[in-house]
């Protein structure tokens, strides 16, 4: 069948295609094998190393490295917060970029905001609901001490009443520059913690077997 | 955009309807008797003339000598608006008709101003403190607390 090709094109339409089919054949003739792998190197270099570390190290770097916050935000330090974890100051680079909703799947709880009496048992309960090892920050002026409204008859004056706090950050609210700060500080001090590991008792064990009292007894 | 109605026209008619009812009024507001608040509410609400069918709010002051109740009305039909106040002196038990019965609106800011500055609805549904805890001491928002 013969193709038509109004008269005032510049390529027809068929030498189009030709020049699409050369260039598909030529970028196939050039990829007929797999692009080396730039960090192959690395393999053979990790068989040569082995690595000694204590088990506190090793604990203490997983733990600070992936800080999952509960959410704990009565109040306006919560958008400074917000900024902190959006694009700008990107908290996703300490690995806690993920709010947990419920309490049970995270270990750090933020305190940004005034706390009042009639609020604090159910931050008291999200705290006791946080699984062990758990931290907390207490953001900005409210949570350190109460603030501006420490003489307030219904605000508690500083979340250490409620719940133990590692660290303070000042501010009314702090920047988010500030809040990072408290954050390494924070992640400092989970570096240098010892984890106490209680192995069980190989004596108990024997006795509480099944089986084990009645062979005594023979 | 809503027009205010000037308070000492519609005083007027309320007055022509309750006799003793008012006990001030100007272009701003209306005063009226605590014991007479129910029945100037209820006249402004179903009379046709004036509708008003929305409760804005329900503010409490507290003047040392007596607490005013604020109220402020709208007419979504007529877009007019009017604040009528009344006034308490019995420190000690400050009590007023409840409003709830005609806008339903009326019922967390009523027991707002219980909670806070310690004025009883009398006839109010479920008159409990809304944003202290019960068995709190005082009345927060009272000149005279601390």
């Amino acid at each position: 069948m013969e193709v038509r090709v109004p008269a005032d094109y510049i390529y027809s339409a068929l030498d189009l295609d030709r020049k699409e089919g050369a260039a598909v054949e030529e970028l196939k003739a050039r990829s007929q094998q797999p692009i080396p792998d730039r960090d192959r190197w690395l393999e053979t270099e990790l068989e040569r190393n082995v690595l000694l570390t204590s088990v506190d190290a090793i604990l203490n770097w997983a733990r600070r490295s992936s800080l999952w916050p509960a959410i704990c935000f009565p109040a306006c330090c919560a958008f400074e917060f917000i900024a902190t974890n959006a694009s700008r100051f990107d908290l996703s680079r300490f690995g806690m970029e993920i709010l947990r909703a419920s309490p049970r799947q995270a270990d750090l709880m933020i305190t940004a905001g005034t706390l009042t009496w009639k609020m604090a048992p159910q931050v008291k309960r999200v705290y006791e609901q946080m699984g062990e090892p758990k931290w907390v920050i207490a953001m900005g002026a409210c949570g350190i001490s109460g603030g501006i409204f420490r003489s307030s008859y219904n605000v508690v004056p500083g979340y250490n009443r409620i719940v133990p706090v590692d660290v303070y950050i000042p501010g009314c609210p702090p920047r988010p520059e500030a809040l990072i700060h408290g954050i390494r500080m924070l992640r400092h001090k989970i570096s240098r913690g010892h984890t106490e590991i209680v192995l069980p008792d190989l004596q108990t064990i024997r006795t509480r077997r099944p089986g084990a009292a009645k062979r005594k007894a023979r | 955009m809503t027009v205010v109605l000037s308070g000492s026209e519609v005083a007027k008619r309320i007055t022509a309807r309750l006799p003793d009812a008012v006990v001030e009024a100007n272009d701003q507001a209306i005063v009226v008797e605590s014991k007479s608040l129910f029945e100037v509410a209820r006249y402004l609400k179903e009379s046709p003339k004036f509708s008003f069918d929305f409760l804005n709010y329900i503010a409490a002051v507290d003047y040392y000598d007596y607490f005013e109740i604020v109220y402020q009305l709208t007419s979504t039909g007529y877009n007019h608006s009017l604040v009528i106040k009344t006034r308490c002196y019995d420190r000690e038990n400050p009590a007023l008709p409840s409003v709830v019965e005609l806008w339903r609106g009326a019922d967390f800011q009523e027991r707002e101003a219980y909670d806070l500055m310690g004025i009883r609805f009398e006839g109010h549904p479920d008159l409990r403190r809304i944003a202290l805890w019960e068995g709190f001491e005082g009345h927060p928002l009272r000149r005279d607390f601390l």
